[in-house]
């Protein structure tokens, strides 16, 4: 008998400039208006449990639109509550690991909070399976491929991270008391690959096959 | 009917108010000090949406030196931000800034997608009163209001009453007033509201589906002041509730 897909039972926050590929490329725009500064605290954002889709599951890209973003992520899944945590300890509050497909209508400005991009129906796709912690090894040697039709379009590092998982977790924590259930995206990389309605989008985990492969298709929407 | 949710002898109720007392779910009738007032919101099925406006007054926009968006900004929390009525909010150890914000607060009563404006009302099963509380000191340009400010624990008291929605004739005509420690700080009025709720349940439904217990905080006027621990803040809306917290220090 199959388990049934993982859906969060908390707060899912996603992490924007966490990679190091990222960071690299928003850094000139950095110093300038609107953001006048490189961003000090981790740059969060929520998805809600209506973009909740599971591992399989159609995607419904609104009409008007052409391009949704891919935003390919390790996260980790909460176990015990972690309020002002060190990086010593951050780690031992992880109960898992799963896949997310964060998905974007395409913005190019991070002044305001991204709701109309990434709070869409459907929008966050989650693995099917969890890696329990225990087994999954050191986060910082994750590695992410994301498929396109069956093609490589981007990899993600995660030993190429601004703060690693133990030192955002502290971070994160530092403001605001993450409690079991809750889930915290790593990053999602710079140069995400675009998709359309008919595509699709396949995330591994090469290395860390526990977490299976979360697959999702873009469906356009019937007027 | 006034209804909330409270933490009595050992376990939680749902109550309701009568004349002046709270009556519990198992009949029991208590006064309103013999409880722990918890956020007047039923259980829900998946982490409840809770979808907060900024600068949605134009004089409180004025006050912030922005002017009036175009469109809706909005951001979101989580409801790990959440507490009740008479509880206490932690102000961190060296900030310079610190205020609450009094908003009327929209409760989904039903699935909510693509509704136009004239069926908005249709969808909401009640409102409450929020403090919105915001440390102004972390604020960043970067997805601002950046969660350090708006996401912390205890920082969004909430309640204390879920009032049904057909006992508010018109929720964009009632007065808001934000008293510290017995001082007016803050008046406004529903009426200024930048876009109306309507347009809010419009706006928000178009792309995304509301459900059952999720939340719209519908932004503050003008006038918001530091608050410092000991400070005793009552958020106040006509015909809603009088959401009482206190400051407290940071451990």
């Amino acid at each position: 008998m199959s388990s049934p897909a993982f859906m969060p039972a908390g707060t899912v926050y996603g992490t924007l400039l966490n990679t190091l590929d990222e960071w690299e490329a928003l850094s000139p725009q950095m110093a300038q208006p609107p953001y006048q500064g490189a961003p000090k605290a981790p740059v969060l954002y929520i998805k809600t449990a209506n973009t909740w889709s599971a591992s399989g599951s159609a995607v419904t890209v609104p009409a008007q639109t052409t391009d949704v973003e891919v935003g390919a992520s390790i996260a980790m899944v909460i176990g015990t509550p972690a309020h002002r945590t060190t990086v010593r300890d951050a780690l031992d509050h992880i109960a898992a690991y799963v896949l997310m497909n964060d998905l974007s209508l395409p913005h190019a400005s991070f002044f305001r909070p991204p709701v109309k991009y990434k709070n869409l129906d459907g929008f966050l796709g989650i693995g099917p399976r969890l890696a329990p912690a225990r087994q999954a090894g050191n986060p910082n040697h994750f590695q992410l491929e994301v498929r396109i039709d069956g093609i490589v379009r981007q990899t993600v590092d995660y030993a190429r991270l601004v703060r690693p998982a133990a030192q955002l977790l502290a971070d994160v924590s530092e403001f605001m008391t993450l409690r079991p259930g809750d889930v915290l995206l790593l990053g999602c990389g710079a140069n995400r690959p675009l998709a359309r309605a008919g595509q699709r989008i396949d995330i591994s985990a090469p290395g860390l096959p526990a977490l299976g492969t979360l697959s999702n298709t873009l469906v356009a929407e019937v007027a | 009917m006034k209804r909330a949710r409270v933490n009595y002898d050992g376990a939680v109720h749902d109550a309701t108010e009568q004349a002046g007392q709270l009556l519990l779910d198992d009949g029991r009738r208590i006064s309103f000090d013999a409880v722990h007032w918890l956020p007047p919101l039923p259980p829900a099925p998946r982490p409840r949406t809770i979808l907060a406006l900024g600068l949605n007054y134009a004089d409180h926009a004025k006050e912030l030196a922005f002017k009036a968006p175009k469109e809706p900004l909005v951001f979101i929390k989580g409801e790990g931000s959440l507490i009740g009525h008479r509880a206490h909010t932690l102000r961190p150890a060296g900030v310079e800034f610190m205020h609450y914000e009094c908003e009327l607060a929209v409760v989904i009563g039903k699935t909510a997608k693509k509704i136009r404006r004239d069926d908005a009302y249709d969808v909401i099963a009640g409102y409450t009163v929020a403090n919105d509380y915001a440390i102004r000191d972390y604020l960043e340009n970067w997805y601002r209001p950046n969660l350090r400010v708006k996401n912390r624990d205890t920082c969004t008291p909430l309640g204390p009453w879920l009032v049904d929605a057909a006992d508010i004739a018109n929720p964009m005509d009632l007065a808001l007033q934000t008293r510290v420690n017995g001082q007016i700080t803050q008046s406004g009025h529903t009426r200024d509201m930048i876009f109306d709720i309507p347009y809010l349940i419009e706006y928000f439904s178009s792309f995304m589906t509301l459900n059952p217990g999720d939340l719209i905080l519908t932004g503050t006027p003008d006038g918001v002041v530091d608050c410092r621990p000991g400070d005793v803040v009552v958020t106040d809306i006509e015909g809603i509730g009088a959401l009482v917290n206190t400051i407290a220090a940071a451990p």
